[in-house]
């Protein structure tokens, strides 16, 4: 019962997280039709100033300033590097988006070097919020649930209440129709890949130091943001909500349980041996097999109900 | 082969097609026989690319059916529909930009003449599809840009290779969706002819707003206002008809 | 009447294929060092992977983010043939090895490749990645066929040398590589020149009129698939041979961004693109790779500005001079170049300068600062060196700008002048 009630607040946590981040991915692929292939790298950007600013100045100051200036990175990379490939296609958008990414990881390697940083929590956060049952349950977790549904509400109540937000609302289904009634949509466009990738920063500053800090974690991230998007459904983001709290839950879970299917048969009494055909695969455990769920996932998604769970765009 | 015995080559029973609430095929009734050329007019906004497009399997129809030499077509796929003898043409030209003429045409022919999806056979060395190739090329004026990109023709070029692409790969049953839209007078005169002459022995079904082709190659004119058919018969009756007039055609049919 | 057309064309064909043939036989025998027959080995492997990508991307309108999966597999299977062969359960030659990896390329072309060719674009890059994420997850899962951390290792010697050729020496192993490159190469051109490879390009240009003359697709899609899959599986076996040592990294996303990058930088929209950038990629990663540990941004910087200025690649750069060789017209590009290149080789300059000193200083800044660059020794800790490289990136931009400048402006003369005379 313990276990389950921290695992599920911790895929909670994990799952708001990452739809901070496939958000952020939506918005900019319903927006500009270019799926961000970087957008996990933003994350790392994010981790990686909030490191250095939190030596230098502290945690609090850098939970402000981080986000900002990745956001700022975001919209220099729009306005000077993505306009121009827009006119090549959706192809090369994406082939630029990647050969960023790959870029930004060098550039990490470059001034960070190649191993993880000490990007810690701060002792002010450091400690537990309460006790369930026998486990301190850690305040840093309370505090990334709450600052992320913060964020993810004033987001929200932007969008559907404020003047911008409308603007940015109809650009995102018929950007020529605002551009005809003289609202400036390229600015839009580099305010929305501006915010999005502040969003994303902002996910790294809160995550970075619960997580490991390193070059890889934008690779590791990445893919996981790229299913949770194709089986929320590209385009949708209530799919996205829904389907980053499923695989939240999904790998939190996974990566804590031991059992594997021979274990599951001797439970019913039959005996698997380590001789039996496929021997290898049923005396994997679930947690051995917790990378590749997120994948198998999105692999039956696609063959049973390609459109994701609510689906509205086609790539 | 089947389709011999079957006299009406085209039939649309009770099809209706809705884009989420709105209706925009109501309810059309329709034969075609075989060899007819059949014209679709009416008003813009009745639907008429629509119904292409349901016959073709571009859009799933919201009700009824459509049957294609006696076998039903609705939710079939564009490719099972023009592997039964269907074939069409856009209104917005849609050939492959960055082919030659030549290319475009064989690209046409080449399921017809069942090679499939061989990747054993040299395309150089099908000397039947290079030959059709060649004689389509001809038939639509084309042989002297055989080697130019699509992209670059003229308008008119691109509107008789869409014609050509159309036609190439044999289809008995020819969808023509406005052939001449945009084309001057010698141009349409033109094409007027052909469309007769491609249209020989085959049953031509075409969405046209040029009157004069229409009275000129017409067997028979179905009139299409909101989505419903008012008005099916020869071209001299449809001229005559009140409702016809009011609706499209105004009190001088030029 | 039509064939007396085409023999010049073919004659010129026949020149190319010989003359590369020749070039791939004697080139040992020009560079004899053990390090580039090394890097000739690698690179030829690199063009028929590269060329397999190709079928996909530049054929086929496919972007896929994770190939490495049916070279990687490819190679898996191979590596345990080859172990099998030499324990005597199966008995084949080594020459042949290349289409066992070719056969579980092909095989898991068909496991992949029908799901994920139902959709286009985005979505199928997408989905190549997440194949590519779930089978390298899977290398982990079972050490017994992926070998774990450490990888599957062989021996490609293996039973009695056959006229002389064991697969002991590189030369053996080089030439071996050669025979199946030019094969592949020759294949794949083929290829393209079917019905088949004519269609995938037809559905890449404009999917819906393909189904409007009768093809289906998605079956054409997937079919592409099957043989590019094959290729990249033959590809793996030579790896297999070449390195004796199947690892993860075979299956996974570092190999698949190389060959994306190897094909894009060369050139997608051409045949021989993919070879011209294989070769670039494998200099860039073996030998300025062995003088920088800045290799891999170089790289990605490479990528970047090919993506932006010249998403053609290096074969639509060589291309684009053709009309202009024939116009003779070059004369006119010369001095326009030669200020490009002084001025970007100060730029150059400049950024490597930076990009070298930075790493030197977040690595080894407290230990060991000294260095030499260009020559030049120094302390990287120093506030010169920085204010040389800085002020050499600065004011290398600036005056390349202008001398870009006078590119474009002599490249929008050239144009008009070859327009009039083919007007």
């Amino acid at each position: 019962m313990e276990f389950f009630l921290i695992s599920t607040l911790n895929g909670i946590s994990y799952g708001l997280l990452l739809f901070m981040l496939s958000s952020g991915l939506t918005i900019i692929f319903s927006m500009m039709g270019v799926l961000n292939f970087a957008h996990a790298s933003f994350y790392m950007i994010g981790a990686y100033f909030a490191y250095q600013i939190s030596t230098v100045i502290g945690f609090w100051p850098a939970l402000v300033i981080a986000p900002l200036l990745v956001g700022v990175i975001g919209m220099m990379i729009e306005r000077h590097g993505l306009r121009s490939v827009h006119k090549y296609g959706h192809v090369a958008e994406l082939l630029f988006t990647f050969g960023l990414a790959y870029l930004i990881e060098e550039t990490i390697h470059l001034i960070w070097g190649r191993s993880s940083v000490e990007y810690r929590v701060p002792p002010s956060l450091d400690g537990a919020a309460f006790t369930l049952f026998t486990t301190e349950y850690p305040l840093y977790r309370v505090f990334m649930m709450a600052a992320s549904v913060f964020m993810l509400i004033s987001i929200y109540l932007t969008l559907t209440r404020s003047r911008i937000g409308l603007v940015i609302q109809a650009s995102l289904t018929h950007p020529q129709t605002v551009e005809a009634l003289g609202h400036n949509v390229p600015r839009v466009f580099m305010l929305v890949f501006g915010g999005g990738s502040a969003l994303a920063g902002l996910a790294g500053v809160i995550g970075g130091n619960a997580f490991v800090t390193e070059p890889g974690m934008a690779a590791a991230v990445g893919p996981i943001v790229f299913v949770i998007v194709v089986v929320g459904g590209m385009g949708s983001l209530a799919g996205a909500f829904i389907a980053s709290l499923l695989i939240g839950v999904l790998q939190t879970f996974s990566v804590a349980l031991d059992y594997s299917f021979i274990d599951l048969a001797a439970r019913l009494g039959i005996a698997i041996g380590p001789d039996a055909p496929f021997a290898a695969l049923w005396k994997l455990t679930i947690s051995q097999t917790a990378p590749v769920l997120p994948y198998l996932l999105m692999v039956l998604m696609l063959i049973f109900r390609p459109k994701g769970i609510m689906g509205t765009r086609e790539g | 082969m089947k389709h011999q015995t079957i006299s009406t080559a085209v039939e649309l029973k009770a099809v209706t097609k809705s884009f989420g609430n709105t209706a925009i095929i109501r309810g059309v009734d329709l034969a075609v026989a075989r060899g007819e050329r059949h014209a679709m007019i009416g008003p813009n906004g009745a639907g008429k690319s629509t119904l292409f497009n349901l016959i073709s399997g571009r859009y799933p129809v919201s009700g009824g059916d459509i049957l294609v030499n006696g076998e039903s077509v609705a939710g079939l796929m564009p490719f099972e529909i023009n592997r039964k003898g269907l074939s069409r043409s856009f209104q917005v030209t849609n050939i492959f930009q960055r082919m030659s003429v030549f290319e475009n045409i064989r690209c046409a022919v080449l399921w017809s003449l069942g090679y499939k999806y061989s990747f054993w056979h040299r395309l150089g060395g099908l000397k039947d599809a290079n030959l059709r190739a060649e004689e389509v090329m001809e038939s639509i004026g084309l042989k002297r840009r055989r080697d130019t990109l699509a992209g670059v023709l003229s308008y008119a070029e691109q509107r008789a290779l869409e014609i050509g692409v159309t036609i190439a790969g044999g289809a008995e049953v020819i969808l023509l969706d406005e052939p001449t839209a945009g084309m001057s007078r010698s141009e349409t005169a033109d094409a007027v002819e052909l469309i007769r002459k491609v249209s020989q022995d085959k049953t031509l079904i075409m969405v046209e707003h040029d009157m004069g082709v229409v009275f000129n190659l017409a067997d028979r004119i179905s009139v299409l206002v909101y989505g419903e058919i008012i008005a099916c018969d020869v071209p001299e009756n449809i001229r005559g008809n009140k409702a016809v007039q009011e609706a499209y055609l105004g009190t001088e049919a030029h | 009447m039509a064939k007396l057309k085409y023999t010049p064309f073919n004659l010129g064909r026949w020149l190319v294929w010989g003359g590369t043939a020749l070039v791939m036989i004697l080139l040992p025998f020009v560079f004899t060092e053990g390090f580039t027959l090394t890097l000739m080995s690698q690179i030829g492997i690199g063009v028929i992977f590269a060329l397999s990508y190709n079928m996909l991307l530049g054929q086929g309108g496919m972007l896929s983010f994770g190939h490495a999966v049916y070279s990687g597999l490819g190679a898996y299977f191979s590596v345990h043939a080859l172990n099998l062969m030499a324990k005597g359960s199966f008995v084949f030659p080594v020459t042949l090895l290349p289409l066992v990896g070719g056969a579980a390329g092909l095989v898991f072309g068909v496991v992949f490749g029908y799901v994920t060719t139902k959709k286009s674009g985005t979505t199928f890059a997408m989905i190549s990645l997440g194949i590519g994420e779930m089978v390298f997850a899977c290398s982990l899962m079972f050490p017994g066929f992926f070998g774990g951390e450490g990888g599957i290792t062989t021996n490609r010697v293996i039973g009695q040398p056959f006229l002389g050729i064991s697969y002991g020496p590189a030369i053996q192993v080089y030439y071996l590589i050669v025979a199946w490159t030019l094969a592949c190469m020759a294949a794949m051109f083929a290829w393209t020149q079917t019905p088949l490879g004519r269609m995938a390009n037809a559905v890449r240009d404009n999917p819906e009129r393909a189904e409007f003359v009768g093809y289906d697709t998605h079956m054409v899609r997937f079919l592409t698939l099957l043989i590019s899959s094959f290729f990249a599986g033959i590809a793996g076996g030579l790896n297999c041979i070449n390195y004796e040592i199947v690892t993860a990294e075979n299956v996974g996303a570092l190999r698949s961004a190389g060959v994306l990058m190897a094909t894009f930088i060369g050139g997608a929209g051409f045949f021989f693109g993919p070879i011209i950038g294989s070769i670039v990629f494998f200099i860039m990663v073996i030998a300025v790779g062995a003088m920088t540990k800045a290799w891999a941004f170089y790289l990605g910087l490479l990528f970047l500005l090919i993506v932006l200025y010249a998403p053609g690649g290096f074969a639509s750069l060589i291309v684009m001079h053709l009309p202009v060789l024939k116009a003779r017209l070059m004369h006119r590009l010369w001095l326009p170049y030669a200020a490009a290149l002084a001025t970007g080789a100060v730029l150059l300059a400049g950024l490597v300068s930076v990009v070298e000193m930075t790493y030197h200083y977040s690595l080894e800044s407290k230990t060991a600062p000294e260095m030499t660059l260009f020559g030049f020794a120094f302390n990287v800790t120093d506030t010169l060196p920085w204010a040389v490289a800085i002020g050499l990136l600065v004011g290398g931009f600036v005056i390349s700008r202008f001398a870009w400048k006078t590119v474009g402006r002599a490249w929008g003369d050239v144009v008009h002048v070859v327009q009039r005379q083919s007007a």
